[in-house]
């Protein structure tokens, strides 16, 4: 197997899970969607700048400074700072993520919990299902800020 | 083109604003400081235009001109020539008599401050109108004029009908100013400038191209709706709800003459074709023909004066349509004509409604014996607009007649084109002799709720003195009007010298001619249907008329209303879920549509392409394993998180594997701060995912297909690139990174040097990022879920202090402390040469802090530390900023990197970038912003913590 065909794979594949993940109605499940699709885009960028093994884009003297002895540094410059921009992402939603539950008492990413929650308001499923999985069904447990 | 910049040009535009801004200061109970102000600075407007008048004869072009968006090859220019003096001085001369009979009409509880701010901001929009030298800058002012009428039209707000023609008139005339802006911007693609100098130049050029038929139409829509020509004139009746010193100004000089103002400034571009003779003839005629017929009916004399606006606005185009030069210098004399008397038609209106308090023709009559000086003011005005001899409203429809007769080049309208002139010059008489014989005479007046006077003395000023224009220029008009039609009409026609203008005379008699027999036919005619009408079914017993294009208005705005609520209930549901899934399909729908649209362009490769060895499959075997893992297991968090951290370990070895170092440690060090953090989020998180919907399968494949789809899509992406050659422009990076950069690390020369400025954007976010998620949290409690045993570095557990602390980390923790610090500067100090940097040097420092707060917890560990994370993120960006603003001082651009080497013991050369300064502040900044997440996720469950 070349390899553009198996990194090519391998964005695709984190960039499908993520989706999938992000389109999930929990906000947790969002998170990690998101994490994964922001590796899926962060290789992306990166692929964009070819392929390129064992030649690090730091000079080394006397080597001639053109693409065929080094990587292609912007695109790793670019997604250097991505990266970091990433977590900050991550964090700004996992922080969301936690007031919400707070706030809502569920951590549905709709704040009135969704069709789901009308349907389990209406029906005891929703404490089968708490029971399955062994979940105590969560009263709002945020308290207000001081 | 004379290249001297005319400032006082840009005073007499900027002059209004300045007046508006300053009257929205003045209180409301200052009504004559108001007026005074509103009249001074018309005055002082129009006193500056003048000054340009021997220019303005000499054949030059006034011009002021600074550069607005040179990008778009778009300046903020000016420019006075034949055409746009006369309409300046219609605005600010017609302008400063509304003013001042403004100041009389409004009433007691009407805020005149407010009225004559709204006012001279529709002033201004309008002198930008005219004055614009491109065309963009002349929508701009266009829409100006639709916002600022709204105003005005709206000015009663508390009165229904006020709002309700003030919507209308918005809804109309900005849809058709949206039609502009596209037609403009087609013309800027075909002409390849927006300039007016150049688009009127290139005339050839446009009508040869393609899009000249979609130009017309939207440049014709903007004009249209603009000057209410059917069927888009149901909006100015409405307005007349307006008060009519507004009416008066907006329907005589203003607000719909931009729309002729557009034809004509048009005209030597887009005219002279056969689709502009068509469109623009045939909606002014049937214009012309409906309103005169419809003015006869109307009972309020605002009604009868907007329909006769209307009609007249249909012969000015119809005019322009006609598309000779001849009838084009007609046309700029109605323009005048039609200014003066309708506005001091619109005045005598409002003197009648102000003294009696009502318009209604049903009820006025025999007003002679009560106000006999305004009577015969509007008996003058009414005859300049029946078009009777000695008036100026009769030279103009003499030449229109005459070039209604002299069509020639199209059969059809040989005929009808001087039939429709006389009937509508017919009607026109009808509704004039109405509009004087119901309102003067005819009778007494029926239940009034006044008794009828003469309006203050200097109400009337403004009346007179445009009645006084109307004879003569209706008896001398060589001598008056002349010069001033002639170069606005040359202006027109886009010629440069007087000499090249066509003949024609302007006087009172041109010897017995067709012209002059229509002339009698519509005048015997019109009397003749006037008394007929009144006699056989008196026209005050006429009800309303059957319905107008208002009918299709409500019913359009209605649907769009009904549809725009469909649409949004279809796709505004409120639920996140199902915007994220419109989001991901929409995004694959544009790439299969590009994909489709433009197929893969370039070659591929036939380089021999490097197969993947058994070590790497086996990693990217596992990479793959560990993602799946994750979307399989997710409902169970915390062993998710186990997965997704392989999986972002493996993207750390594909950074490794492909040539860049700084990438793979950056990877895993976000890596570990990532998977702490969402482990303390767990902690007050559920433990596990509820399915979405009770009792329905686990697996949604509606999501699963269109998540597959994306993959597939962006996998094939990924391989398609690389599999062609390409051309990049980093070998320019490679070979200044050091002489320029001063350093060998490229990388990150490229984030500390080259795009530094994209760096400082970027540590601002993630400072930010560090802000918003320390007040989100601020001042919450909550309490640790703890259905499973608490997670090893899960730092908030409630639990006793000591019970979770292992000694055995905590001396490790003290140890390494320093060791992990040093290594933290070692890699920001290499970082300009080798592997390293700000962002990994933060990082690292950010891991070190927080294993003291896993091993110590972290009310002991901020007590020892006392550190404010807030500030750091403060410090770094001041640092980074300070540096690039170190680079102003010397004289260079933000951000200009220079360096140095210094030489110091022991470990010889170091060069000392002003980059390294600016790596300080990503330094300080990654720290600030890491740790001001973490922290203040893990004092969640601390009621005890201070709420800094």
């Amino acid at each position: 197997m070349s390899l553009a065909l198996l990194v090519a794979i391998g964005v695709g594949v984190l960039m499908a899970s993520g989706v999938y993940l992000l389109l999930r109605a929990r906000t947790f499940d969002m998170v990690l969607g998101l994490t994964l699709i922001s590796y899926a885009v962060n290789l992306f960028i990166f692929f964009m700048g070819r392929l390129a093994v064992g030649k690090a884009p730091i000079i080394r003297a006397g080597v001639p400074e053109n693409l065929a002895n080094y990587a292609d540094p912007l695109p790793q410059a670019l997604v250097l700072t991505a990266i970091v921009i990433s977590f900050g992402m991550t964090a700004v939603l996992l922080a969301v993520a936690v007031r919400s539950y707070a706030e809502n008492g569920h951590d549905h990413v709709d704040a009135d919990g969704g069709p789901d929650v009308a349907t389990e308001a209406a029906t005891d499923v929703a404490t089968d299902v708490a029971t399955e999985f062994g979940i105590n069904v969560p009263p709002p447990t945020g308290s207000a800020p001081k | 083109m004379s290249s001297s910049q005319h400032s006082l040009l840009a005073l007499t535009l900027l002059l209004p604003f300045m007046g508006a801004v300053v009257l929205l200061r003045v209180g409301n109970e200052q009504r004559k400081l108001a007026a005074w102000l509103a009249g001074a600075v018309t005055l002082a407007s129009f006193a500056l235009l003048l000054t340009f008048a021997p220019m303005v004869w000499n054949d030059e072009v006034p011009r002021f001109r600074v550069e607005w968006l040179p990008s778009l090859g778009v300046g903020f220019g000016l420019r006075l020539d034949g055409l746009a003096f006369l309409f300046g001085g219609l605005i600010l001369g017609i302008g400063a008599l509304v003013v001042l009979y403004g100041a009389y009409y409004l009433a007691d509880n009407d805020p005149p401050a407010r009225f004559f701010a709204f006012l001279l901001f529709f002033m201004g929009a309008m002198l930008g109108v005219v004055l614009a030298d491109n065309l963009i800058l002349l929508v701009v002012f266009w829409e100006l004029t639709s916002v600022s009428s709204f105003l005005l039209i709206g000015f009663w707000r508390h009165r229904e009908d006020a709002r309700q023609g003030a919507r209308m008139a918005l809804a109309v005339t900005g849809l058709g100013g949206l039609a502009l802006l596209a037609g403009v911007l087609l013309i800027g693609k075909v002409v390849g400038s927006y300039d007016l100098d150049i688009v009127l130049a290139s005339k050839v050029v446009l009508q040869n191209s393609p899009l000249f038929v979609p130009i017309l139409l939207l440049v014709l829509l903007g004009a249209f709706t603009k000057s209410a020509q059917f069927p888009f004139h149901f909006w100015l009746p409405r307005a007349m709800a307006a008060p009519t010193p507004v009416s008066a100004y907006l329907h005589s000089a203003t607000m719909v003459k931009a729309g002729v103002f557009l034809l004509a400034r048009m005209y030597p571009a887009l005219g002279d074709n056969d689709a502009w003779f068509w469109i623009v003839s045939s909606a002014g005629m049937i214009t012309l023909l409906m309103g005169a017929v419809v003015a006869i009916f109307q009972h309020d004399l605002k009604g009868l004066l907007a329909y006769s606006t209307i009609s007249h606005l249909g012969l000015i185009t119809l005019l322009f349509g006609l598309d000779t030069p001849l009838a084009v210098v007609a046309g700029v004399f109605h323009i005048i004509n039609h200014a003066v008397f309708k506005a001091s038609l619109f005045m005598a209106a409002g003197i009648i409604d102000h003294e009696t308090g009502s318009r209604d023709m049903r009820q006025l009559n025999g007003l002679w014996k009560h106000m006999p000086i305004t009577a015969t003011l509007a008996l003058v005005a009414s005859a300049a607009m029946a078009g009777v001899p000695l008036a100026n409203g009769f030279l103009s429809k003499e030449m229109f007649f005459v070039e209604a007769t002299v069509v020639d080049s199209h059969q059809l309208l040989q005929f009808a084109t001087p039939i429709a002139a006389t009937i509508a010059g017919m009607a026109g008489v009808a509704y004039s002799l109405r509009f004087i014989h119901d309102v003067f005479f005819n009778g007494e007046p029926v239940g009034l709720t006044k008794t009828p006077h003469e309006p203050p003395r200097f109400m009337r000023v403004p009346v007179e003195i445009l009645v006084v224009l109307c004879l003569v220029v209706g008896v001398f008009p060589a001598y008056t009007v002349g010069p001033l039609l002639s170069v606005a009409a040359q202006a027109t026609l886009n010629l440069p010298l007087a000499a090249q203008m066509p003949q024609y005379t302007l006087s009172i008699w041109h010897g017995f001619n067709l012209p002059l027999l229509m002339s009698a036919i519509a005048m015997a005619g019109g009397v003749t249907v006037y008394v007929l009408l009144q006699r056989k079914i008196n026209l005050h017993t006429v009800g309303k008329l059957p319905g107008d294009a208002k009918v299709l208005f409500d019913v359009f705005i209605e649907n769009i209303t009904v549809i725009a609520g469909a649409l949004t209930r279809l796709t505004q549901n409120g639920s996140l879920q199902r915007y994220l899934l419109l989001i991901v399909v929409t995004a694959i729908a544009v790439a299969v549509a590009a994909v489709w649209l433009y197929p893969a362009v370039g070659v591929v490769s036939n380089l021999p392409m490097e197969s993947a060895n058994v070590v790497v499959m086996g990693v990217a075997l596992i990479g793959v394993v560990a993602v799946i893992g994750t979307v399989v297991v997710h409902r169970a968090r915390l062993t998710a998180l186990i997965y997704m951290g392989v999986a972002g370990l493996v993207v750390a070895l594909t950074f490794v594997y492909f040539s860049a170092p700084d990438l793979a440690l950056t990877q895993l060090l976000v890596e570990v701060v990532t998977i702490i953090l969402m482990m303390l989020a767990l902690n007050f998180l559920p433990k596990q995912s509820k399915p979405e919907l009770a009792g329905r399968r686990q697996v949604n494949w509606r999501d699963a297909i269109v998540a597959s789809a994306a993959g597939i899509g962006v996998g094939w992406i990924v391989y398609q690139v690389l599999t062609r050659p390409f051309a990049s422009i980093s070998p320019y990076f490679l070979q200044t990174s050091v002489p320029q950069g001063g350093g060998a690390n490229s990388v990150n020369v490229i984030i500390v040097d080259f795009r530094a400025f994209d760096t400082l954007g970027e540590i601002a976010v993630l400072g930010m990022a560090g802000l918003i998620v320390a007040l989100l949290l601020r001042g919450m409690v909550m309490p640790v879920r703890n259905e499973n045993p608490p997670s090893g570095a899960a730092f908030g557990a409630k639990m006793p202090e000591t019970a979770r602390q292992s000694l055995l980390l905590q001396v490790l923790a003290s140890l390494l402390l320093p060791v992990a610090i040093m290594v933290s500067i070692y890699f920001y100090l290499r970082g300009h040469n080798l592997p390293g940097g700000g962002f990994i040097a933060g990082l690292i420092f950010a891991v070190a802090l927080i294993l003291q707060y896993v091993a110590f917890g972290q009310a002991r560990a901020e007590a020892s530390f006392k550190l404010d994370y807030g500030k750091w993120v403060g410090w770094g960006l001041l640092a980074a900023g300070l540096t690039g603003i170190g680079s102003w001082l010397v004289g260079f651009p933000f951000l200009t990197s220079t360096f140095k080497y210094f030489s110091v013991p022991l470990i010889g050369a170091v060069p000392v970038a002003s980059a390294m300064f600016f790596d300080l502040g990503v330094f300080l900044c990654v720290i600030g912003g890491t740790m001001l997440a973490l922290a203040s996720v893990g004092k969640l469950s601390r009621p005890d913590r201070e709420t800094a």
